[in-house]
């Protein structure tokens, strides 16, 4: 009997540490394509990554060197433009599902958000065309700033809803209580209390239209000259990675390398400006 | 509990006061500031408050006591129509200066009945002298003078002012919670309201906080008619005027003070406030 017992007890223990190093072996296996991705881009694009990759304009096909000043400053405007369609309709739709969502309207209106967040980022990149291209005849940065905020919609919608419902009923009830009205309450005390929560929302969100490429394709199209009209095709660093990527050229290929690793460190930033951000919201209360 | 706690508390200056004051009925002639009628309220299908009629003396203190889920609260909410804000529905009608109050537009009327809260829970992201102004200005006051003047006067009546005259710009949240309760107090009369609603006001402070909240109560019925709700009868017996005991969503007895806390007429407030049950 009592041997029974040892003998089920080291069986229970070594089925326990079974599982653990089955899973521990699955969070490596997870970690190995992120850890490769980010070395072997280091490793590629750093030589082409020096001061005048950043400032310069690229050269004319069959001279060596330039830059990507053009696609930098493009997807810069590409995400203001994005932030700027995208934004206002984002937050004002969280704030709407968060005060007045709970109604059949405000269930279907949550329900498409999670839908639209799930569509691929092309066939919103096809409407985009749709509207914005097709009318105007030519590719523009403005339809590529669509394509984006379209993009930004649900998430920032979401966050918003989500950090607005965390605001304690309390705060609400205060303002309320003391002869607010509803909307002032809502805009004035509510929304300042979820800023932080917000914030972080809309970096993400701001995080996942910098790496698109495919909606871009067909909307902002890509532009190898200076160019900050938004009724004109711009460049954008994906764009940039892609064109350069598939080109024959060995010194556009390490160029390509070169704007993947400054994207990803971009976002890689936005990520961490997005984990500071949460950490003192939680440290405050 | 017993009913003999009122005498170990009776030093106090608050205690004694119902007794030096004419009584309720003796202010018979003036109207009462608020009235409810035949007062039912829901929440979805459950129904919270039945067939409850009291009124509220003008510069009175009226205490609520009642065990836990009685209604009480959900009575106080109907008196400034919070209750709509937690989706509550009311059938009967209560009055304020005789005025329906289901009339008169929402936002006036929580101009002039206020609520202070049992957690206290003033605005995290002002500093403790917007927590006073936010009722002013976010109702279109910007006369900084003025605003400075209100914040000073309502901080005075919360008995406040000397503790933060020298840290206005700080966080309302930075301050102890008895404090915040008091700046709550303060946030609620810048708005000049003729009623204060109280819904356990000091059941999350400690002992001392608790006392500076009754002694503010005391002050405060000079100007404001005041109802509050405690689930501490020592305190009902201390602040209030008058009490009305809820069991189950119905008023059971109302009457001054002292009466019900010596000679009650009911069987169920008797029992309650001698501690058999709730």
């Amino acid at each position: 009997m009592r041997t029974n017992e040892k003998l089920y007890l080291l069986w229970r223990k070594a089925k326990n540490n079974a599982m653990l190093a089955f899973s521990l072996a699955c969070l490596l296996l997870a970690l190995v394509p992120l850890v490769l991705i980010f070395s072997y881009t280091l490793i590629q694009g750093i030589s082409a990554i020096n001061l005048d990759f950043f400032i310069q304009m690229p050269k004319p096909v069959g001279e060596t060197g330039g830059g990507m000043a053009n696609a930098l400053v493009g997807t810069g405007i590409l995400i203001g433009l994005g932030g700027l369609f995208g934004l206002p309709v984002g937050i004002l739709a969280g704030i709407y599902l968060a005060e007045y969502g709970d109604n059949p309207l405000g269930g279907t209106v949550r329900f498409l958000a999670d839908v639209l967040s799930g569509i691929p980022s092309i066939i919103v990149g096809v409407v985009a065309y749709i509207i914005v291209v097709l009318p105007m005849k030519h590719f523009s940065a403005l339809a590529g700033g669509v394509a984006l905020g379209i993009l930004m919609i649900p998430t920032v919608t979401r966050t918003t809803e989500e950090m607005i419902r965390l605001v304690p009923q309390s705060y609400r009830e205060a303002g309320l209580a003391i002869g607010i009205p509803r909307w002032k309450t809502t805009l004035r005390i509510i929304l300042p209390t979820a800023l932080k929560g917000i914030t972080t929302g809309i970096l993400l969100a701001i995080a996942r239209a910098a790496g698109e490429t495919a909606p871009l394709l067909f909307t902002a199209l890509g532009n190898r000259f200076w160019s900050t009209a938004i009724d004109q095709p711009i460049g954008s660093l994906t764009v940039f990675i892609y064109d350069y990527a598939k080109s024959p050229f060995e010194d556009w290929i390490r160029q390509a390398w070169g704007a993947a690793f400054v994207l990803i460190a971009l976002i890689f930033a936005l990520s961490v400006i997005f984990r500071i951000v949460t950490r003192s919201r939680y440290a405050e209360h | 509990m017993r009913s003999i706690d009122l005498a170990t508390t009776s030093e106090r200056k608050v205690m004694d006061v119902p007794s030096d004051q004419p009584s309720p009925a003796a202010k018979a002639g003036e109207p009462a500031k608020m009235v409810a009628r035949n007062v039912d309220a829901f929440f979805g299908k459950t129904q919270a408050l039945k067939k409850v009629s009291l009124e509220v003396a003008t510069n009175r203190v009226l205490a609520i006591i009642g065990p836990s889920g009685c209604g009480k609260s959900t009575f106080l909410r109907c008196l400034n129509r919070m209750h709509e804000v937690a989706s509550g529905t009311m059938k009967g009608t209560i009055t304020l200066d005789g005025q329906n109050i289901l009339q008169i537009d929402e936002v006036n009327l929580r101009r002039r009945v206020g609520m202070v809260f049992q957690k206290p829970n003033p605005f995290p992201t002002m500093s403790i002298f917007d927590n006073v102004a936010a009722g002013l200005r976010f109702n279109g006051h910007h006369n900084r003078k003025h605003l400075a003047e209100v914040v000073e006067r309502c901080l005075r009546q919360a008995a406040l002012w000397d503790e933060v005259k020298d840290s206005l710009n700080k966080s309302g949240m930075s301050i102890s919670g008895g404090q915040q309760q008091r700046l709550c107090i303060a946030r609620t009369l810048a708005v000049s309201p003729e009623v204060v609603l109280m819904d356990e006001p000091a059941s999350a402070l400690d002992p001392l906080s608790t006392a500076k909240i009754e002694e503010l109560i005391y002050e405060l019925k000079q100007n404001y008619t005041i109802a509050i709700v405690t689930h501490n009868m020592q305190q009902a017996a201390r602040v209030s005027d008058m009490t009305a005991f809820f069991y189950l969503g119905e008023l059971i007895e109302i009457g001054e003070t002292k009466r019900i806390f010596t000679t009650p007429e009911k069987r169920q407030t008797e029992d309650y406030i001698t501690g058999r049950f709730g």
